[in-house]
């Protein structure tokens, strides 16, 4: 029964990082960066919604609505000064751009709302838990469960029925022949971000509903952990995203059950690691073939 | 008698020249007493951070490998050469030889954790390789924050539980106690070891890269299917720098935790494999003399910021990105080239 208990708890984390692991795969497979940044912005999410929620006292909807508001400009703002100008440039360079920018807004958050830790309200708690047998399932379980599926076949039906979504598609594929086909590569890049950062406002309200502990430097680790998710399942794949962020919940939890609590990271690197020896792309990763 | 000197000894010489003139106005500085309390305090490490610089720039530059998890490899060297100097304390009693030892000894491990790490990770390409290493920092990280060493006269004890799990002697004592990392170290780093470090590491990398391995390392870079066409070893050529950096940040690793009294695992994550990696770019990735100043000047300049303590890690911040978009955008470059095209015209211009 703990085990099934362990279980549920697992694909709860691992919901989390597979909504997180989408903001990173979409942008990596359009715009072809890492976006270190992606982890700030779910910290900054995390901040938006607990001033709302807590300080001007606004309900629930209003605070998270707020969050991925806020968060969708600060991603497209973020993309327009900072990765923009670097179109064309080599991936190391955006990559470190992509560090100034993280450095640039865990530091904001220092300046605005100090090192100290503040608790997390949580803001899903209108969900009561449900208990069949010695299995109890939390109510924020089973909202961050459901709200991951809806987001996944949401974005599923978006990219494959519409037309901005076939165009994002369209520019993963091969940026410069969408280009002649008359799509704005700019807008579709700019979109991107914009879904990912808002799905990154909800990831934080939902992670944080159930880790309540918010610092300036809360998004690091889920951030490199959904990244870590993200190549796991392939990355530039949205259903490798879902996979590879359930199983490295699943493992971290039954690591953290069974192994060692210390250990528990140390594990789900080390699963990345094996998993990337046999399959070298993912998961669910394309083969790239070599043309010489 | 001009044509006998090539370009690449030229460059050469003029880094040791750099080192040797920095580690004398320091000196100097220091000697007179001009030179800050904090700066005095700063001049091993920034040493040692010139060392990883150096050492990921074989990698990144050299090898065209992206390595986000370089501060393993520190850590490992700085836990392994504490150990060794914590061992040795009794039976050698000369600082400057247990010093010497030690970082030895740290470079030896920090290699061999290179090439188990090497041999699967360097069958990866790009991206893929990048978030390995970086798996593989947090990998040593968290498996150092379980480890628990201690050293009687039986010999070395360790243990993934607890202090008391060691069984030590009354006469023993922990070196490495779990999260609190490294205690009790004996300070024997001196400014004058880290220079000759630094040297080493200069001679060693530079050495490399002017070989005909280092020219092998440089065509698989630039070309890795045209190499392995002329047919180099592409793998056993990557593992010769990625394990050669390895060291290298091992022993820069022992120099760092042995100018502190204590050292925990947590200094050597994420944040200092990136922060290595920033002065490599800004520095220009491939170009030792670049990583030697950006160092030196990336980790002085938060120190002496330190009266806008607040926003100085804001401003670095913002740095960062100008001078990435600056010296990357096309506008922006095709802008510079032109002035200093006028410039150059000038030149050439004055020389008629």
């Amino acid at each position: 029964m703990a085990f099934i208990q362990n279980l549920i708890n697992g694909i709860g984390l691992g919901s989390v990082y597979a909504i997180i692991a989408l903001g990173y795969t979409m942008v990596y497979g359009i715009a072809k960066m890492l976006n270190f940044a992606h982890g700030d912005i779910i910290m900054i999410g995390g901040y938006v919604a607990f001033c709302t929620y807590t300080y001007l006292g606004w309900p629930v909807v209003a605070a998270i609505v707020a969050s991925i508001i806020i968060c969708t400009l600060l991603g497209i703002t973020v993309e327009f000064l900072a990765y923009k100008p670097l179109r064309g440039a080599t991936s190391l360079a955006v990559l470190i751009t992509a560090i100034g920018v993280s450095y640039f807004l865990q530091n904001i958050a220092l300046i605005i709302w100090t090192s100290n830790t503040k608790s997390f309200p949580n803001m899903v708690s209108f969900m009561p838990s449900v208990s069949i047998g010695d299995i109890t399932i939390s109510g924020t379980t089973i909202i961050t469960i459901f709200a991951c599926i809806l987001i996944m076949v949401g974005l599923t039906t978006f990219t494959s029925k519409t037309k901005l979504g076939k165009a994002m598609r369209a520019v993963s594929e091969d940026r410069g022949a969408a280009e002649l086909m008359g799509i704005n590569v700019n807008v579709t890049i700019s979109l991107t971000f914009a879904i990912g950062s808002g799905l990154a406002a909800i990831a934080a309200i939902l992670f944080l509903s159930a880790y309540p502990t918010l610092i300036p430097t809360t998004g690091s680790m889920p951030g490199i952990k959904a990244f870590t998710a993200a190549v796991f399942g392939g990355i530039g794949s949205i259903p490798g995203a879902l996979i590879g962020g359930i199983l490295l919940g699943v493992i971290e939890i039954l690591a953290k059950a069974y192994i060692s609590t210390q250990l528990s990271d140390a594990i789900v690197f080390a699963v990345l690691i094996i998993v990337l020896i046999f399959k070298p792309t993912g998961l669910l990763g394309k083969k790239i073939r070599e043309k010489v | 008698m001009k044509k006998m000197i090539n370009k690449s000894t030229v460059t050469s010489f003029i880094n040791y020249g750099i080192v040797i003139a920095l580690f004398a106005v320091f000196q100097t500085l220091s000697a007179t007493g001009n030179l800050s309390r904090q700066l005095t305090g700063l001049l091993i490490p920034i040493c040692a951070y010139v060392i990883m610089a150096l050492a990921l720039n074989l990698v990144v530059g050299i090898s065209g490998e992206l390595s986000l998890g370089h501060a393993g490899f520190m850590s490992v060297g700085a836990f392994s050469g504490v150990i060794t100097a914590a061992a040795l304390q009794n039976s050698v009693t000369n600082d400057v030889a247990r010093f010497v030892i030690a970082v030895v000894v740290a470079a030896l491990i920090a290699a061999i954790a290179g090439l188990i790490i090497g041999i699967p990770v360097l069958r990866l390409r790009g991206d893929y390789l990048a978030i390995v290493t970086l798996a593989f920092g947090e990998i040593i990280k968290n498996v150092l924050t379980c480890l628990y060493i201690g050293v009687d006269s039986k010999g070395l004890h360790i243990s993934a539980v607890s202090e008391e799990a060691l069984g030590l002697e009354a006469t023993g004592k922990a070196i490495v106690k779990g999260p609190m990392g490294a205690v009790g170290i004996m300070k024997i780093s001196t400014f004058i070891s880290g220079i000759i470090l630094v040297l080493i590491a200069l001679f060693v990398i530079q050495n490399l890269i002017n070989s005909r391995t280092g020219r092998a390392i440089k065509a698989i870079r630039d070309n890795r299917i045209a190499a392995e066409a002329c047919g180099l070893n592409v793998v056993k050529y990557k593992l010769i720098a990625f394990v050669t950096s390895a060291a290298i940040a091992g022993s820069a690793g022992a120099l760092y935790a042995m100018n502190y009294s204590s050292i925990t695992p947590k200094k050597f994550d994420f944040n200092t494999s990136i922060l290595v990696l920033v002065f490599v770019v800004l520095g220009g990735i491939g170009n030792l003399t670049g990583s030697i100043i950006a160092a030196i000047v990336l980790v002085a300049l938060p120190e002496l910021l330190r009266e806008f303590s607040d926003y100085r890690m804001l401003v670095y911040a913002v740095v960062l990105i100008l001078v990435m978009i600056i010296s990357n955008n096309q506008k922006t470059r095709a802008f510079i080239g032109k002035i200093f095209g006028v410039f150059k015209k000038k030149k050439e211009g004055e020389d008629n």
